[in-house]
């Protein structure tokens, strides 16, 4: 093209073509920032990937400090679903005086029932608890050689509202009035103290993973600066040659991002892999409770979720250090 | 086309590089900017790309007040310029087609006229057979030429030259003059700051003359 020009020396060939330069087709430009960005994201994983150890070291800093918040909350949604077969509904159980007849507590039983917030009332009888108890406890022998049956009768009384705690309490207090009724015990109290445990843990979760990503950005950020300054002459010639800031920040938002995507990636690897070291025992000691839970992981959602997570704070971190830094790289 | 108006940029440290400097090129000149080491030759050049902005006075390039132009402005403002370096500024870990294809890729050309032109730019410089190489393979003669191939191909309005023949021997950079004459010829305004007096005073064109930062010679066509 540059020997051709000089064939047509004799129109003012530089104005004319300045013109035809700026005159590139929009397609022609959307076209050549596609293959600018195809290039850079391949130009960047070729860096990542041509230093294995270092990248690496980097992946697994990143997918440490996202696999700890990720791996609380995986624990947290497991207990709460454990915790979920027991969260309703709320029991409270009366225990009889003890001169109280086994028809004495049936009819307590009909009036107990009878109750607009009461939706129902078992009885247990003494002799039936003890059968239960001699069953159950393998004391059997023990409970035998008693002259006498040491337990109460036992009232087992469901609310007719027992999501609403405030409502399962009160009735609790009115029943403890009853004159039949020794005592009156609500089986929440340690539901309410795991549930704000619970929420103490889920508080716990979003402080330790709020200090990580901010952790995962600073790395970020530092590993993207010491690419910025590794490739300063580099930069320094762009810009010579009419690179815009736009054109210099992109290699270096593949590389953050590359980053972070092996970082979520290595993430949820590990969250998988600690779950499978745990799935066994915890498999083994559901089974000496009776319960059949199994250990809930991450899921491919969760997996998928972590590595847009980390892709997004690559590029969050990338920009942050290209920003901080391309500012301070002009040509001399 | 550029044009200095009572030009004057005083560095933070209170060196003078430029004083009162006022000059005007038109857009069909080769024009030789000398003077000693000091003397504000690199500092004119660089006002031209807005590497460096006047203390006082105005810079025009094409009618445009460079002080008009904001930074994010500059990319643009320096497709137009194709500049050579003393010290070639090539890119070391790229092929010598990438070097010189680096300004059409910025400007987002096609990537089939980028290949096109390159090759017609390397062509030029006589280097085509050369593209594949990576520049340290090169001699300086030949890093010179690429670094030509790279200023010229984006068909830049202006093109400046800060000491191109500085490491080069007298036969070569002949040869290398000859290049931006050609160039020259075919409408593009050249600058080039050189202070091989030898060689420039041979070739027919004009010489503007630096002295501590005032123009001592050559203010007029």
């Amino acid at each position: 093209m540059i020997g051709r020009r000089k064939q047509d020396k004799a129109v003012p060939a530089v104005r004319r073509e300045g013109a035809s330069q700026s005159r590139t087709g929009l397609r022609d430009r959307l076209r050549a920032w596609l293959r600018h960005h195809r290039l850079s994201a391949a130009d960047s994983m070729h860096r990542v990937m041509d230093n294995p150890v270092s990248s690496a070291m980097t992946w697994l800093v990143i997918g440490i400090a996202l696999a700890l918040p990720t791996g609380l909350n995986v624990a947290l949604e497991n207990i709460s679903q454990l915790s979920a077969s027991w969260d309703s509904p709320a029991q409270i159980s009366l225990f009889l005086q003890d001169g109280i007849s086994d028809d004495g507590a049936r009819q307590l039983q009909a009036d107990l029932a009878a109750r607009a917030d009461v939706a129902q009332a078992r009885f247990v009888s003494r002799k039936e608890a003890l059968e239960e108890f001699r069953a159950l406890s393998g004391f059997a022998d023990v409970l035998d050689s008693l002259e006498n049956n040491p337990l109460p009768h036992l009232m087992l009384v469901s609310p007719a509202d027992s999501a609403e705690q405030s409502a399962a309490a009160a009735l609790r207090s009115q029943l403890q009035e009853h004159p039949d009724v020794a005592q009156a015990v609500l089986d929440m109290e340690w539901l309410q103290r795991l549930n704000s445990l619970m929420e103490l843990g889920r508080r716990l979760v979003v402080a330790v993973a709020g200090l990580l990503v901010l952790g995962v950005l600073l790395i970020l950020g530092n590993t993207i600066r010491l690419a910025i300054e590794g490739r300063r002459e580099e930069i320094i010639i762009v810009k010579l040659v009419g690179g815009s800031n736009a054109f210099v920040r992109r290699p270096f938002l593949y590389t953050g991002l590359w980053y972070g995507v092996g970082g979520g990636l290595f993430a949820a690897l590990l969250v998988a892999a600690s779950l499978w070291f745990l799935a066994w025992p915890v498999t083994e000691l559901a089974q000496l409770y009776q319960s059949d839970f199994r250990l809930a992981g991450l899921g491919i959602m969760g997996g998928l979720n972590l590595i847009i997570l980390g892709g997004l704070l690559g590029l969050a971190g990338a920009w942050l250090a290209v920003t901080r830094h391309l500012v301070d790289i002009q040509p001399r | 086309m550029i044009c200095f108006d009572r030009v004057s940029k005083r560095y933070a440290e209170g060196h003078d590089a430029l004083r009162e400097v006022s000059v005007d090129i038109g857009s069909d000149e080769l024009v030789f900017i000398t003077g000693h080491s000091g003397a504000g030759k690199t500092t004119l050049l660089r006002m031209i790309m807005l590497m460096e902005r006047p203390t006082r006075g105005q810079v025009f390039v094409d009618g445009q007040d460079l002080a008009s132009i904001s930074p994010r402005g500059i990319p643009r403002h320096r497709r137009n310029i194709g500049v050579v370096f003393q010290n070639h500024r090539l890119l070391l870990d790229r092929t010598v087609f990438d070097n010189v294809a680096l300004p059409l890729v910025i400007a987002g050309c096609d990537h089939r006229e980028v290949g096109r032109r390159a090759r017609a730019a390397l062509d030029k410089v006589g280097l085509l057979q050369r593209e594949r190489a990576m520049p340290v393979t090169l001699s300086g003669g030949e890093q010179q030429r690429v670094g030509i191939a790279r200023a010229v191909v984006g068909r830049p309005g202006i093109l400046l030259a800060d000491e191109p023949t500085g490491n080069l021997d007298p036969a070569l950079s002949a040869e290398i003059m000859q290049l931006f004459e050609e160039f020259n010829q075919v409408g593009v305004t050249v600058l080039i700051a050189s202070h091989d007096l030898a060689l420039i005073s041979r070739l027919q064109h004009r010489i503007i003359t630096l002295r501590e930062g005032r123009l001592v010679a050559g203010s007029k066509a």
